[in-house]
């Protein structure tokens, strides 16, 4: 990518972003008025989608016929899974689960 | 008691600060593994200013210029930000720029805060609003600017680092998972993106994953709503 298309990449997706922010308020702001029920309910089913969408994201890239066949990636994934479920703080989750990856490429 | 509107705001604003200078610092750190300039991170803090769209965006940024792609993710990854605008909608009631910059700032965590925020009477409710949105917005440039510096200065490559986006999104997707009453859409999700990755390829499977799960939750309310 060029500079400048790194620019406008940078620029549509701030655009997006205050879309998603302010056009309630482009089209609720009368008192009264509420969102169709198909996009209240589309909004309660997407965000679990989009959030496992977004983990199989971050796993597009492992190589799983590599050397180490994606080993770091799904066994630190698999401890940022149970160190979250243990004790839920999002900051040790995040911390826990990078440091393993870290090792585990090291060991690995 | 604390009197001032500011004053109330940044007491209310503290665990964001801690929250967002260390995120932030992460993120800012991450981009910096990916080679980027030290001005990426706190441009695309202030700009886009949403962690999770700016960590995507940032691995797309090393990629092919995609600009639908670009929006269409963005508009969903941030799509939960429309439902907090609603909740917002009878509390923000400032004009002008100030107005504006509330509704440009409501993150998940500014919502947190500002939705349950006590505010003591003879305050200005609006005005604390608007700085509890000032001080995460700046807590969260700050830290992106820290981490790219940090980065830069000691030339901080860590091999492996880029693995805290992966991290941050299984711990929302737990958090999400933990909430939902059906995980039918979490599970369709991982399904419906792991076969959009084999059969388009890199490219386009995010969009179609998108455009799958639309049409999947259009069946299923169809469905519904017959019954």
């Amino acid at each position: 990518m060029t500079l400048v298309q790194r620019l406008i990449t940078i620029f549509l997706a701030a655009i997006a972003n205050l879309l998603t922010r302010i056009l309630p308020f482009w089209l609720f702001k009368r008192e009264g008025q509420t969102p169709p029920r198909f996009i209240q309910e589309l909004g309660e089913f997407l965000p679990g989608a989009i959030m496992a969408m977004l983990v199989v994201y971050c796993f597009k890239d492992v190589n799983w016929l590599g050397a180490n066949h994606g080993l770091p990636e799904i066994l630190a994934g698999l401890a940022t899974v149970i160190i979250h479920l243990k004790w839920r703080q999002t900051f040790i989750s995040l911390i826990a689960g990078t440091g393993i990856y870290i090792l585990l490429l090291h060991l690995i | 008691m604390p009197r001032s509107a500011s004053a109330v705001a940044f007491r209310a604003s503290i665990p964001v600060m801690f929250g967002y200078l260390i995120l932030g610092l992460g993120y800012g750190l991450y981009m910096h593994n990916l080679d980027f300039a030290w001005w990426y991170p706190p441009l695309m803090a202030a700009t886009i200013y949403g962690g999770s769209v700016e960590f995507v965006i940032a691995t797309m940024l090393t990629q092919h210029f995609n600009p639908l792609t670009v929006l269409m993710i963005t508009f969903v990854v941030g799509f939960r930000q429309f439902f907090y605008s609603i909740s917002m909608l009878n509390r923000y009631e400032g004009h002008g720029l100030a107005h504006f910059f509330q509704i440009y700032t409501l993150s998940d965590e500014t919502f947190a805060v500002n939705y349950t925020v006590h505010v003591p009477t003879g305050v200005d409710r609006q005005r604390v609003y608007t700085l509890i949105s000032l001080f995460d917005y700046c807590y969260w440039i700050i830290g992106a600017l820290s981490g790219s510096l940090l980065g830069t200065a000691f030339a901080l490559k860590i091999a492996g680092l880029e693995f805290v986006m992966t991290a941050l999104f299984i711990v929302l997707c737990l958090d999400q998972f933990k909430r939902e009453s059906s995980h039918l859409s979490t599970v369709s999700g991982l399904i419906i993106t792991i076969l959009c990755l084999l059969v388009v390829g890199k490219t386009y499977f995010l969009l179609a994953t998108l455009v799958l799960l639309v049409i999947e939750f259009a069946i299923v309310n169809h469905q519904k709503e017959r019954r």
